[in-house]
Protein backbone atom coordinates (compact mmCIF):
# COMPACT_ATOMS: atom_id res chain seq x y z
CA UNK A 1 0.00 0.00 0.00
CA UNK A 2 1.47 3.57 -0.90
CA UNK A 3 0.56 6.49 1.41
CA UNK A 4 1.55 10.08 1.02
CA UNK A 5 0.43 10.45 4.95
CA UNK A 6 1.63 8.03 7.83
CA UNK A 7 -2.35 9.60 9.40
CA UNK A 8 -5.00 7.83 7.20
CA UNK A 9 -8.56 7.43 7.69
CA UNK A 10 -8.90 3.78 9.04
CA UNK A 11 -11.10 2.84 5.86
CA UNK A 12 -8.25 3.23 3.62
CA UNK A 13 -5.76 1.55 5.87
CA UNK A 14 -8.55 -1.71 6.07
CA UNK A 15 -8.71 -1.37 2.00
CA UNK A 16 -5.08 -1.13 1.54
CA UNK A 17 -3.65 -3.90 3.30
CA UNK A 18 -6.41 -5.94 3.37
CA UNK A 19 -6.69 -6.18 7.42
CA UNK A 20 -9.82 -5.46 8.86
CA UNK A 21 -9.25 -3.83 12.61
CA UNK A 22 -11.67 -4.93 14.56
CA UNK A 23 -11.28 -5.37 18.21
CA UNK A 24 -9.83 -9.03 18.49
CA UNK A 25 -6.95 -7.87 16.55
CA UNK A 26 -6.06 -7.12 12.36
CA UNK A 27 -8.36 -9.74 11.24
CA UNK A 28 -8.15 -11.20 7.82
CA UNK A 29 -10.97 -14.00 6.77
CA UNK A 30 -10.36 -16.38 10.23
CA UNK A 31 -6.94 -15.18 10.96
CA UNK A 32 -5.78 -12.28 13.34
CA UNK A 33 -2.94 -10.42 14.13
CA UNK A 34 -3.49 -9.57 18.34
CA UNK A 35 -3.09 -5.63 18.54
CA UNK A 36 -1.29 -4.07 21.95
CA UNK A 37 -2.17 -0.89 20.84
CA UNK A 38 -5.75 -1.21 18.94
CA UNK A 39 -6.80 1.84 16.81
CA UNK A 40 -9.20 4.00 18.08
CA UNK A 41 -11.07 6.38 16.05
CA UNK A 42 -11.46 6.88 12.18
CA UNK A 43 -7.89 7.30 11.54
CA UNK A 44 -4.98 5.24 12.40
CA UNK A 45 -1.54 6.36 12.49
CA UNK A 46 0.17 3.82 10.19
CA UNK A 47 3.73 3.46 11.49
CA UNK A 48 2.15 2.45 15.25
CA UNK A 49 0.47 -0.23 13.12
CA UNK A 50 3.08 -1.23 11.30
CA UNK A 51 4.92 -1.98 14.15
CA UNK A 52 2.39 -3.59 15.46
CA UNK A 53 1.18 -5.91 12.77
CA UNK A 54 4.76 -6.40 11.47
CA UNK A 55 4.70 -4.98 8.32
CA UNK A 56 7.45 -3.04 6.63
CA UNK A 57 7.52 0.31 6.16
CA UNK A 58 9.42 1.94 3.61
CA UNK A 59 10.40 5.84 2.97
CA UNK A 60 10.88 7.56 -0.20
CA UNK A 61 11.81 11.51 1.59
CA UNK A 62 12.62 12.56 -2.04
CA UNK A 63 9.12 11.99 -2.92
CA UNK A 64 7.19 11.92 0.54
CA UNK A 65 5.76 8.55 -0.17
CA UNK A 66 5.67 5.32 2.12
CA UNK A 67 4.97 1.75 0.84
CA UNK A 68 3.48 -0.36 3.59
CA UNK A 69 4.55 -4.08 2.70
CA UNK A 70 2.44 -7.31 3.06
CA UNK A 71 1.96 -9.38 6.59
CA UNK A 72 4.59 -12.00 6.90
CA UNK A 73 2.41 -14.22 9.23
CA UNK A 74 3.41 -18.31 9.17
CA UNK A 75 6.15 -17.45 6.71
CA UNK A 76 4.03 -17.41 3.73
CA UNK A 77 2.16 -15.41 0.63
CA UNK A 78 -1.39 -16.43 2.13
CA UNK A 79 -2.69 -16.80 5.46
CA UNK A 80 -5.98 -18.93 4.81
CA UNK A 81 -7.16 -20.27 1.13
CA UNK A 82 -10.07 -17.54 1.13
CA UNK A 83 -8.79 -15.86 -2.09
CA UNK A 84 -8.02 -12.55 -1.34
CA UNK A 85 -10.49 -9.50 -3.93
CA UNK A 86 -8.80 -6.94 -6.18
CA UNK A 87 -10.02 -4.53 -8.35
CA UNK A 88 -7.93 -3.82 -11.51
CA UNK A 89 -8.31 -2.16 -14.99
CA UNK A 90 -8.75 -3.19 -18.19
CA UNK A 91 -6.89 -2.02 -21.41
CA UNK A 92 -9.41 0.44 -21.62
CA UNK A 93 -9.21 1.50 -17.93
CA UNK A 94 -12.90 0.10 -17.13
CA UNK A 95 -12.58 -1.84 -13.39
CA UNK A 96 -13.34 -5.24 -13.34
CA UNK A 97 -13.79 -6.82 -9.23
CA UNK A 98 -12.53 -10.74 -8.64
CA UNK A 99 -15.08 -11.23 -6.69
CA UNK A 100 -17.78 -10.10 -9.45
CA UNK A 101 -16.98 -14.14 -11.03
CA UNK A 102 -18.05 -16.36 -7.75
CA UNK A 103 -20.12 -19.16 -8.79
CA UNK A 104 -17.77 -19.87 -11.46
CA UNK A 105 -14.20 -21.56 -11.15
CA UNK A 106 -11.37 -19.13 -11.98
CA UNK A 107 -8.01 -19.36 -13.33
CA UNK A 108 -6.15 -16.24 -12.57
CA UNK A 109 -2.97 -16.14 -14.67
CA UNK A 110 -0.50 -13.68 -14.45
CA UNK A 111 1.86 -12.97 -17.62
CA UNK A 112 3.88 -10.16 -19.22
CA UNK A 113 5.24 -8.77 -22.24
CA UNK A 114 8.53 -8.79 -20.85
CA UNK B 1 -3.54 -19.00 -26.38
CA UNK B 2 -6.01 -18.48 -23.31
CA UNK B 3 -8.50 -17.77 -24.90
CA UNK B 4 -8.87 -20.77 -27.27
CA UNK B 5 -8.70 -22.73 -23.49
CA UNK B 6 -11.45 -20.08 -22.21
CA UNK B 7 -13.29 -21.53 -25.74
CA UNK B 8 -13.57 -24.59 -24.76
CA UNK B 9 -14.22 -25.14 -21.65
CA UNK B 10 -17.13 -21.77 -20.98
CA UNK B 11 -19.64 -23.74 -21.00
CA UNK B 12 -18.43 -25.91 -18.27
CA UNK B 13 -18.32 -23.09 -15.78
CA UNK B 14 -14.62 -21.84 -15.66
CA UNK B 15 -13.32 -18.38 -16.30
CA UNK B 16 -10.03 -17.24 -17.32
CA UNK B 17 -8.69 -13.98 -15.40
CA UNK B 18 -5.20 -12.41 -17.55
CA UNK B 19 -3.27 -10.00 -15.61
CA UNK B 20 -0.69 -8.16 -17.13
CA UNK B 21 1.77 -7.14 -14.15
CA UNK B 22 3.42 -4.61 -16.09
CA UNK B 23 4.60 -1.17 -14.27
CA UNK B 24 4.81 0.62 -17.97
CA UNK B 25 0.73 0.12 -18.45
CA UNK B 26 -1.97 -0.50 -20.39
CA UNK B 27 0.34 0.76 -23.85
CA UNK B 28 2.88 -2.08 -23.42
CA UNK B 29 0.55 -4.42 -23.08
CA UNK B 30 -1.81 -3.31 -25.77
CA UNK B 31 -0.67 -5.65 -29.03
CA UNK B 32 -0.64 -8.82 -27.27
CA UNK B 33 -3.86 -8.19 -25.97
CA UNK B 34 -5.51 -6.82 -29.11
CA UNK B 35 -3.81 -10.02 -30.59
CA UNK B 36 -5.26 -12.03 -28.45
CA UNK B 37 -9.04 -10.99 -28.90
CA UNK B 38 -9.53 -12.30 -25.29
CA UNK B 39 -13.65 -12.37 -24.42
CA UNK B 40 -12.80 -12.94 -20.76
CA UNK B 41 -11.52 -9.98 -18.30
CA UNK B 42 -7.73 -9.25 -18.97
CA UNK B 43 -6.11 -6.72 -16.80
CA UNK B 44 -3.22 -4.51 -15.79
CA UNK B 45 -1.66 -4.76 -12.78
CA UNK B 46 1.09 -1.78 -12.72
CA UNK B 47 1.85 -2.22 -9.41
CA UNK B 48 2.09 -6.01 -9.28
CA UNK B 49 -0.67 -5.57 -6.71
CA UNK B 50 -1.54 -9.67 -7.48
CA UNK B 51 1.77 -10.75 -6.93
CA UNK B 52 1.80 -9.44 -3.30
CA UNK B 53 -2.00 -10.81 -2.49
CA UNK B 54 -1.43 -14.46 -4.35
CA UNK B 55 2.35 -14.81 -4.42
CA UNK B 56 3.42 -14.96 -8.18
CA UNK B 57 7.44 -14.99 -8.16
CA UNK B 58 7.24 -15.62 -11.99
CA UNK B 59 5.22 -15.15 -14.85
CA UNK B 60 3.39 -17.13 -16.78
CA UNK B 61 2.18 -18.22 -12.84
CA UNK B 62 -1.75 -18.59 -12.22
CA UNK B 63 -3.84 -19.79 -9.56
CA UNK B 64 -7.10 -21.38 -9.29
CA UNK B 65 -10.01 -20.67 -7.36
CA UNK B 66 -13.18 -22.29 -6.78
CA UNK B 67 -16.94 -21.08 -7.23
CA UNK B 68 -17.13 -20.16 -3.72
CA UNK B 69 -13.87 -17.57 -3.62
CA UNK B 70 -11.50 -20.16 -2.24
CA UNK B 71 -8.29 -20.98 -3.45
CA UNK B 72 -7.64 -24.28 -4.46
CA UNK B 73 -4.33 -24.41 -5.82
CA UNK B 74 -2.02 -21.61 -4.90
CA UNK B 75 0.65 -19.42 -7.84
CA UNK B 76 2.54 -22.15 -9.49
CA UNK B 77 4.41 -21.68 -12.99
CA UNK B 78 1.18 -22.22 -15.46
CA UNK B 79 2.29 -23.10 -19.15
CA UNK B 80 -0.39 -22.53 -21.92
CA UNK B 81 -2.35 -25.39 -22.93
CA UNK B 82 -0.23 -27.89 -24.21
CA UNK B 83 -3.34 -28.44 -27.36
CA UNK B 84 -3.98 -25.44 -27.93
CA UNK B 85 -1.91 -24.25 -31.62
CA UNK B 86 1.11 -21.94 -31.05
CA UNK B 87 1.04 -18.94 -33.18
CA UNK B 88 3.20 -19.85 -35.95
CA UNK B 89 6.51 -17.73 -37.14
CA UNK B 90 8.64 -15.87 -34.86
CA UNK B 91 8.86 -12.68 -33.79
CA UNK B 92 12.81 -12.74 -35.36
CA UNK B 93 11.33 -13.80 -38.21
CA UNK B 94 13.29 -11.02 -41.07
CA UNK B 95 16.18 -10.39 -38.91
CA UNK B 96 19.35 -11.29 -38.31
CA UNK B 97 19.05 -11.43 -34.12
CA UNK B 98 21.85 -9.47 -31.94
CA UNK B 99 24.18 -12.22 -30.06
CA UNK B 100 22.70 -11.03 -27.04
CA UNK B 101 18.86 -12.04 -28.10
CA UNK B 102 20.34 -15.75 -29.32
CA UNK B 103 22.27 -16.20 -26.26
CA UNK B 104 18.70 -16.07 -24.93
CA UNK B 105 16.78 -17.80 -27.13
CA UNK B 106 19.23 -20.69 -26.41
CA UNK B 107 18.91 -19.99 -22.21
CA UNK B 108 14.95 -19.83 -22.94
CA UNK B 109 14.99 -23.15 -24.62
CA UNK B 110 16.54 -25.34 -21.61
CA UNK B 111 13.93 -23.30 -19.65
CA UNK B 112 10.80 -26.70 -18.28
CA UNK B 113 7.63 -27.05 -17.82
CA UNK B 114 4.85 -29.40 -17.88
CA UNK B 115 2.47 -28.04 -20.62
CA UNK B 116 0.65 -31.17 -20.80
CA UNK B 117 0.49 -32.10 -17.08
CA UNK B 118 -0.77 -28.38 -16.12
CA UNK B 119 -3.70 -28.52 -18.93
CA UNK B 120 -4.48 -32.49 -18.05
CA UNK B 121 -5.17 -31.47 -14.38
CA UNK B 122 -6.72 -27.74 -15.57
CA UNK B 123 -9.21 -30.06 -17.60
CA UNK B 124 -10.01 -32.53 -14.45
CA UNK B 125 -10.67 -29.45 -12.07
CA UNK B 126 -13.03 -28.40 -14.48
CA UNK B 127 -14.61 -31.87 -15.34
CA UNK B 128 -14.59 -32.81 -11.52
CA UNK B 129 -14.67 -29.65 -9.38
CA UNK B 130 -14.38 -30.45 -5.96
CA UNK B 131 -13.77 -33.81 -6.63
CA UNK B 132 -10.41 -33.61 -8.56
CA UNK B 133 -7.78 -34.79 -7.32
CA UNK B 134 -5.48 -31.84 -8.28
CA UNK B 135 -7.72 -29.67 -5.76
CA UNK B 136 -5.43 -28.83 -2.74
CA UNK B 137 -6.77 -28.49 1.00
CA UNK B 138 -6.89 -25.08 2.19
CA UNK B 139 -3.74 -26.07 4.79
CA UNK B 140 -1.84 -27.53 1.57
CA UNK B 141 -2.79 -24.00 -0.13
CA UNK B 142 -1.05 -21.97 1.94
CA UNK B 143 1.54 -24.55 2.78
CA UNK B 144 2.25 -24.68 -1.08
CA UNK B 145 2.10 -21.01 -1.29
CA UNK B 146 5.28 -18.46 -1.98
CA UNK B 147 7.82 -18.21 0.94
CA UNK B 148 7.19 -15.19 2.93
CA UNK B 149 9.43 -13.55 5.51
CA UNK B 150 10.54 -10.42 7.19
CA UNK B 151 12.98 -9.66 4.16
CA UNK B 152 10.55 -10.72 1.62
CA UNK B 153 7.82 -8.69 2.77
CA UNK B 154 10.52 -5.98 3.12
CA UNK B 155 11.54 -6.67 -0.86
CA UNK B 156 7.64 -6.25 -1.86
CA UNK B 157 7.30 -2.43 0.10
CA UNK B 158 10.59 -1.69 -1.85
CA UNK B 159 9.01 -2.91 -4.72
CA UNK B 160 5.61 -1.57 -4.79
CA UNK B 161 7.71 2.05 -4.26
CA UNK B 162 9.59 1.68 -7.00
CA UNK B 163 6.41 0.82 -9.07
CA UNK B 164 4.91 4.07 -7.82
CA UNK B 165 7.85 6.16 -8.59
CA UNK B 166 7.93 4.80 -12.33
CA UNK B 167 4.22 5.25 -12.71
CA UNK B 168 4.96 9.22 -11.80
CA UNK B 169 7.29 9.30 -14.16
CA UNK B 170 10.90 9.40 -11.61
CA UNK B 171 12.22 5.91 -13.82
CA UNK B 172 15.85 7.03 -12.01
CA UNK B 173 14.73 7.32 -8.13
CA UNK B 174 12.91 3.84 -8.80
CA UNK B 175 15.78 2.19 -9.45
CA UNK B 176 17.56 2.00 -6.00
CA UNK B 177 14.04 0.23 -4.66
CA UNK B 178 13.60 -2.11 -7.42
CA UNK B 179 17.52 -2.83 -6.56
CA UNK B 180 16.44 -3.28 -2.40
CA UNK B 181 13.42 -5.40 -3.84
CA UNK B 182 15.77 -8.00 -6.14
CA UNK B 183 18.47 -7.96 -2.88
CA UNK B 184 15.89 -9.05 -0.71
CA UNK B 185 13.73 -11.69 -3.03
CA UNK B 186 16.77 -12.88 -4.82
CA UNK B 187 14.87 -15.70 -6.50
CA UNK B 188 11.62 -13.43 -7.26
CA UNK B 189 12.20 -13.11 -11.17
CA UNK B 190 9.21 -11.20 -11.56
CA UNK B 191 10.35 -8.17 -9.58
CA UNK B 192 13.87 -8.90 -11.78
CA UNK B 193 12.39 -9.42 -15.35
CA UNK B 194 9.87 -5.95 -14.63
CA UNK B 195 12.81 -3.90 -13.80
CA UNK B 196 15.46 -5.35 -16.18
CA UNK B 197 13.02 -4.46 -19.33
CA UNK B 198 12.53 -0.95 -18.54
CA UNK B 199 16.34 -0.41 -19.65
CA UNK B 200 17.45 0.51 -22.98
CA UNK B 201 17.86 -2.39 -25.14
CA UNK B 202 20.63 -2.75 -27.82
CA UNK B 203 20.91 -4.45 -30.99
CA UNK B 204 18.83 -1.81 -32.69
CA UNK B 205 16.14 -3.74 -31.26
CA UNK B 206 12.23 -1.97 -31.76
CA UNK B 207 8.82 -3.52 -30.52
CA UNK B 208 7.96 -5.73 -28.43
CA UNK B 209 11.04 -7.93 -28.63
CA UNK B 210 13.09 -5.28 -27.46
CA UNK B 211 11.70 -5.81 -23.63
CA UNK B 212 13.25 -9.09 -23.79
CA UNK B 213 16.90 -7.89 -23.66
CA UNK B 214 17.34 -7.28 -20.33
CA UNK B 215 20.74 -6.66 -19.44
CA UNK B 216 23.35 -3.91 -20.07
CA UNK B 217 24.88 -2.89 -23.58
CA UNK B 218 27.55 -3.84 -25.36
CA UNK B 219 29.83 -2.11 -24.09
CA UNK B 220 28.42 -0.10 -21.81
CA UNK B 221 28.47 -2.47 -18.93
CA UNK B 222 29.49 -0.20 -16.61
CA UNK B 223 26.17 1.78 -17.00
CA UNK B 224 23.70 -1.37 -15.79
CA UNK B 225 22.51 -0.07 -12.69
CA UNK B 226 21.07 -3.85 -11.34
CA UNK B 227 23.52 -6.66 -10.23
CA UNK B 228 21.90 -8.92 -12.46
CA UNK B 229 20.43 -9.48 -15.81
CA UNK B 230 18.70 -11.44 -17.40
CA UNK B 231 21.01 -14.04 -18.61
CA UNK B 232 23.88 -13.98 -15.84
CA UNK B 233 21.09 -14.83 -13.72
CA UNK B 234 19.78 -17.55 -14.98
CA UNK B 235 23.44 -19.18 -16.30
CA UNK B 236 23.58 -18.89 -12.74
CA UNK B 237 20.75 -20.83 -11.55
CA UNK B 238 20.50 -22.97 -14.25
CA UNK B 239 17.69 -22.48 -17.09
CA UNK B 240 16.31 -25.71 -15.82
CA UNK B 241 15.70 -24.44 -12.70
CA UNK B 242 13.66 -21.14 -13.88
CA UNK B 243 10.79 -22.71 -12.93
CA UNK B 244 10.20 -25.13 -10.02
CA UNK B 245 9.03 -28.23 -10.88
CA UNK B 246 5.22 -28.76 -10.73
CA UNK B 247 3.87 -31.09 -8.73
CA UNK B 248 0.36 -32.65 -8.92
Amino acid sequence: MIVDSLIIPRDDFEAGTGWLLRPEGACRGDHCIPLVDPPEGDTVDVAAMASQMNLPLVADERHAVWAVGPASVGGRALVGAEAPDVTLPDLDGNPFTLSSLRGQKVLLVAWSPY
Amino acid sequence: MWQAFRDQVKGEGLEVVTVALETAGADACRPFIEAAHPQHPSLIDRHHKTAELFGFVNIPNAVWIDEDGIIVRPAEPAPAPASIERPSGSALAGFEPPQRLLEILGEASKIQTSPAEYERALRDWVANGSMSRFVLSPEEVVHRSQRRDRNGALGQAHFELAAHLETIGHHDDAVDHYRQAHRLMPTNFAYKRQAWSLEPSGGDLAGPVARFWQGPLDGEEADWPYEGDWLTDVRAMGAEHYYPEWRP
